[in-house]
C-alpha cells in the first residue's frame, strides 16, 4: 500500500526534485518526437544513430582534456560539449563522404557510426586506466542515467529541449518544404543545405540533451519510434508532428517516473519500452494506416460485394427462370459458390432483411427486390460502358464488370447513365445470363 | 574543355536577348565528367508555348534543373526575361516530374498547392486565409475543388499532376517551367491541363514542357527546341519541325522515326 502511495506520489509529481527531473525528461521527448518526424520524414532516420554513436569520442575526448588542463574531467557541460562537437563532425561528415566517394547513405552511416563508436571505445579504456577515470562515469552515457540527474542537469535539459522545440515548429512549415519536395523548395529559392544544416543541429542538439537520460544507444528510439507511431493515426503533417511529440512526453514522463522509483532500473530502458508499446498498439488500433482498421474496412467491402452478388444472382435467377423462389440448389451454379458460403450469404440475406425463406425456399423481399434492381442495372451499365467505350469483348465483360461495379460512386453511375440511356429502364444482359435456368 | 567552349561561345554565340522569356547561352551540364548537355544556345519569345522535345536521354530535364540552378552548370548563362533566375524568382514557376516525390507524404492537396505560396511568404510566416484561398481557386482551375482536403496518396497519377500545376498556378508567375505535365495522364487529363495552359498563354505568360508526344506536339505548342544533349532546331513549330531535323534529333531510331513521319503526317494536313 505505502508503494502504490509512493507511485502514486512520483507519476503525480509529489516530490519537488522529481518532478524537476521528470518534467524535463519529459520537455526532451516532446523535442525528441517532433525533430524525430522531420528526420524520418526527410528519410534520415539513421542519421541520429550515427550522430550519437560518434558522440561517445567527444565525451571522452572532452574528459580527457579536461583532466589534462587541471579540471576534474567531470564537468557535465564540458563533457556535453564534447558530445555536441564529436556530433556535428559526424554529421558534417555524411555529406561529405556521399559527394567524395559516391557511396549510398546508409553505408556511409554505418561507417561513421561504426567508426565513431569504435574509436570511442578505444579511448574509453584508455580513460578509464587513467586515475579518477573511472568515478567520472563516462559509461553511462552508453546507458544513460536519468536515475543520478540532479535538479541542475534537469533544468539544463528542460530548458535546451524547449528552445529546440521553439525553433522546430516555428520552422516545421520550411522543414515539411523540404521533406515533402526539395526541389521545388530550391526552384522558390530555399537553400536546401542550409534546411539540412539546422535539421542536423536540432537532431544533434537533441541527441546531446537525451544523452543524459537515454543513453547513446538508445537514443534513435527517441528520435524514430514517436514519428513512426503518429502516422498510424494521421494523413496530416501538424497532426502527426504534434502527436509524435505527446508521444515522445509520455514515455519520457512514464520512463522518468519509474526509474526514480526504482533507480535499479534505468530510465532509458523504460522510455523505450514504453515507446515500443505505443508503437505496438498505434500500429493495431491506429485510425488511419492501422493493422485492425484495414481489416474492417477491407471486410467491410468484402460483405458488400458479397450481398450485391446474391442480389444479383437472385435477380438473374428470376429473370432466366421466370420463377421468383429459388432454392440453395438453383443459385449455386452462378458464380463459383461452395454451398456452405451460399448457405451462409442467405442467412446474412434473410437477416438483413433482403431475403425472406420458407421451407428452403427463398424469395426477395420488397426491399432485397428494390436493392436487386439497382445493383443489377449498375452491373449492366457498367458492362456496356466497357463493351462500348473500353473495347472489352462482350464474354469477357462480365467479369471486369464485377471487379469494378462495387467500389463505384453515386456519381460515377449517374454519369454512366447519361453516357448509355436515356430512358430509366434497366438495359438488357449484352451477354447470355449463366446457370442453368 | 569548358574554357574551349566558353571560348568558342563568346566568338559565335549570339547575345542575349533581352526581350525573350527566356534566353540560354552556351550551357554545358555534367553529371560528374560525362556531359549531358553541351553548348545549349536558344531563345524563348515571350507569351507562347514551347515544347522541348528529344530522346530518352537527350537532357530535357536537366536543361530546365539547369535554368533554376537545380544543377550545377559547367558554363554558361541563363537569363530570364533579360535578368538572370535569381534575381526573378518569383516570376518564374516550376512543376517537377510527378515520381521526385514521396506521394504518402502525410500532406493534403490544398497544403501541396498552398505551398507555391511560400515563396512570397517568406520562412517564418504561416499560410493564413488569403494563401488558402488563392490555392482553392487554383484547385477550381485544374479541376480538382473537391479533393482539397484528401490525403495526396488518394490521387489518381492525373490527379497528382494537377495539382503540382495548380500549385505552379498559385505562384501567379510570368514563366512556367514545366517537367513532362504528361507523363502517364489519360487523354481526358491531358484535355484539361493543355486547356490550362491556354489560359496562361492568354494572359500574357510563357510556358516551356518537356513533352514526349510527337503526335500531338504540332498541335498543342507554337514553339518547339529539337534536343538531344545539344539543340538540333529551336524555333516557331511550322519552320522548325522539319523532317531533317525530326532525324537529326532521334537517330537512327526506327519507332521514333514512325512517330516521326504521323507527325509530319499531321503538320502537312490543312488545319
Amino acid at each position: 500500500m505505502q508503494q502504490v502511495t509512493s507511485m502514486l506520489d512520483i507519476l503525480l509529481l509529489g516530490d519537488w526534485n522529481t518532478r524537476i527531473v521528470v518534467f524535463g525528461t519529459a520537455m526532451l521527448g516532446v523535442a525528441a518526437g517532433v525533430v524525430g518526424t522531420f528526420l524520418v520524414l526527410r528519410k534520415r532516420s539513421l542519421l541520429g544513430d550515427t550522430v550519437s554513436h560518434a558522440m561517445l569520442p567527444g565525451v571522452v575526448g572532452a574528459f580527457l582534456v579536461m583532466q589534462a588542463f587541471g579540471g576534474g574531467g567531470k564537468s557535465l557541460a564540458g563533457l556535453l560539449l564534447g558530445a555536441a562537437v564529436a556530433g556535428v563532425l559526424a554529421a558534417w561528415a555524411i555529406p561529405v563522404l556521399r559527394r567524395s566517394t559516391g557511396l549510398k547513405d546508409d553505408a556511409i552511416m554505418g561507417i561513421v557510426l561504426g567508426g565513431g563508436f569504435g574509436l570511442g571505445i578505444a579511448m574509453l579504456g584508455v580513460a578509464q586506466a587513467l586515475p579518477g577515470g573511472n568515478q567520472a562515469g563516462l559509461e553511462s552515457f552508453i546507458y544513460g542515467r536519468a536515475a543520478s540527474m540532479v535538479r541542475s542537469d534537469a533544468i539544463g535539459i528542460g530548458i535546451t529541449a524547449a528552445v529546440t522545440l521553439l525553433i522546430a515548429s516555428t520552422m516545421a512549415k520550411e522543414f515539411r518544404l523540404l521533406c515533402f519536395d526539395e526541389s521545388f523548395g530550391r526552384a522558390i529559392g530555399r537553400r536546401e543545405g542550409l534546411l539540412d544544416l539546422g535539421l542536423m543541429l536540432l537532431a544533434v542538439t537533441v541527441t546531446v540533451v537525451g544523452l543524459q537520460s537515454v543513453g547513446l544507444i538508445l537514443v534513435i528510439a527517441l528520435l524514430i519510434i514517436p514519428a513512426s507511431a503518429a502516422r498510424f493515426w494521421t494523413d496530416e503533417f501538424v497532426r502527426m508532428v504534434t502527436l509524435a511529440g505527446v508521444i515522445g512526453a509520455v514515455a519520457c514522463w512514464i520512463g522518468a517516473s519509474v526509474s526514480a522509483m526504482a533507480p535499479k532500473l534505468p530510465a532509458g530502458s523504460i522510455i523505450v519500452l514504453t515507446l515500443a508499446t505505443l508503437f505496438a498498439f498505434s500500429m493495431v488500433f491506429g485510425t488511419r494506416q492501422g493493422a485492425l482498421c484495414r481489416i474492417v474496412r477491407s471486410a467491410g467491402l468484402r460483405r458488400r460485394t458479397d450481398r450485391q452478388h446474391l442480389l444479383r444472382a437472385a435477380a438473374e435467377w428470376m429473370e432466366t427462370s421466370g420463377v421468383d423462389r429459388w432454392t440453395i440448389a438453383n443459385l449455386a451454379p452462378m458464380r463459383s459458390w461452395s454451398r456452405g458460403r451460399l448457405r451462409l450469404l442467405h442467412r446474412r440475406g434473410v437477416r438483413s432483411g433482403d431475403v425472406a425463406v420458407t421451407d428452403d425456399r427463398f424469395m426477395l423481399t420488397k426491399a432485397g427486390r428494390l436493392a436487386a434492381d439497382r445493383v443489377v442495372r449498375n452491373h449492366r451499365l457498367w458492362e456496356l460502358f466497357l463493351i462500348r467505350h473500353a473495347d472489352i469483348a462482350a464474354s469477357h465483360v462480365d467479369r471486369d464488370a464485377d471487379l469494378v461495379e462495387h467500389v463505384l460512386g453515386e456519381e460515377a453511375v449517374v454519369e454512366l447513365e447519361q453516357v448509355l440511356t436515356r430512358g430509366d429502364a434497366t438495359p438488357q444482359s449484352p451477354h447470355p445470363l449463366g446457370g442453368d435456368p | 574543355m569548358p574554357s574551349k567552349t566558353a571560348a568558342e561561345g563568346i566568338l559565335r554565340g549570339p547575345e542575349h536577348d533581352p526581350t525573350a522569356a527566356l534566353s540560354i547561352h552556351d550551357l554545358t551540364v555534367a553529371y560528374d565528367r560525362r556531359p549531358v548537355l553541351w553548348d545549349v544556345d536558344l531563345d524563348v519569345p515571350p507569351g507562347c508555348l514551347a515544347a522541348i522535345v528529344g530522346p530518352n536521354g537527350a537532357g530535357k530535364s536537366t536543361l530546365i534543373k539547369a535554368c533554376l540552378d537545380l544543377l550545377p552548370r559547367v558554363s554558361g548563362d541563363v537569363r530570364m526575361f533579360g535578368s538572370p533566375w535569381r534575381q526573378v524568382r518569383s516570376r518564374v514557376a516550376y512543376v517537377p516530374q510527378r515520381e521526385t516525390v514521396d506521394w504518402d507524404f502525410p500532406v493534403s492537396v490544398l497544403d501541396v498547392v498552398a505551398m507555391g505560396t511560400y515563396g512570397r511568404l517568406g520562412w517564418l510566416r504561416w499560410v493564413g486565409k488569403t494563401q488558402k484561398q488563392a490555392a482553392m481557386s487554383a484547385l477550381e482551375r485544374v479541376g480538382l475543388t473537391e479533393y482539397a482536403h484528401r490525403q495526396i496518396s488518394q490521387l489518381s497519377g492525373g490527379q497528382q499532376q494537377r495539382v503540382f500545376l495548380a500549385r505552379a498556378l498559385v505562384q501567379d508567375a510570368d514563366l512556367y517551367l514545366m517537367d513532362e505535365p504528361f507523363a502517364s495522364v489519360d487523354a481526358a487529363t491531358e484535355q484539361a491541363i493543355i486547356e490550362v495552359l491556354r489560359t496562361l498563354r492568354g494572359d500574357g505568360a510563357t510556358v516551356v514542357v518537356v513533352h514526349h508526344d510527337l503526335q500531338t506536339v504540332a498541335e498543342y505548342f507554337e514553339h518547339i527546341i529539337l534536343l538531344n544533349m545539344r539543340v538540333v532546331a529551336s524555333g516557331p513549330m511550322d519552320s522548325t519541325l522539319t523532317a531533317e531535323h525530326l532525324r537529326a534529333t532521334y537517330g537512327g531510331r526506327l519507332t521514333l522515326l514512325e512517330q516521326a513521319a504521323t507527325a509530319l503526317g499531321r503538320l502537312s494536313q490543312p488545319k
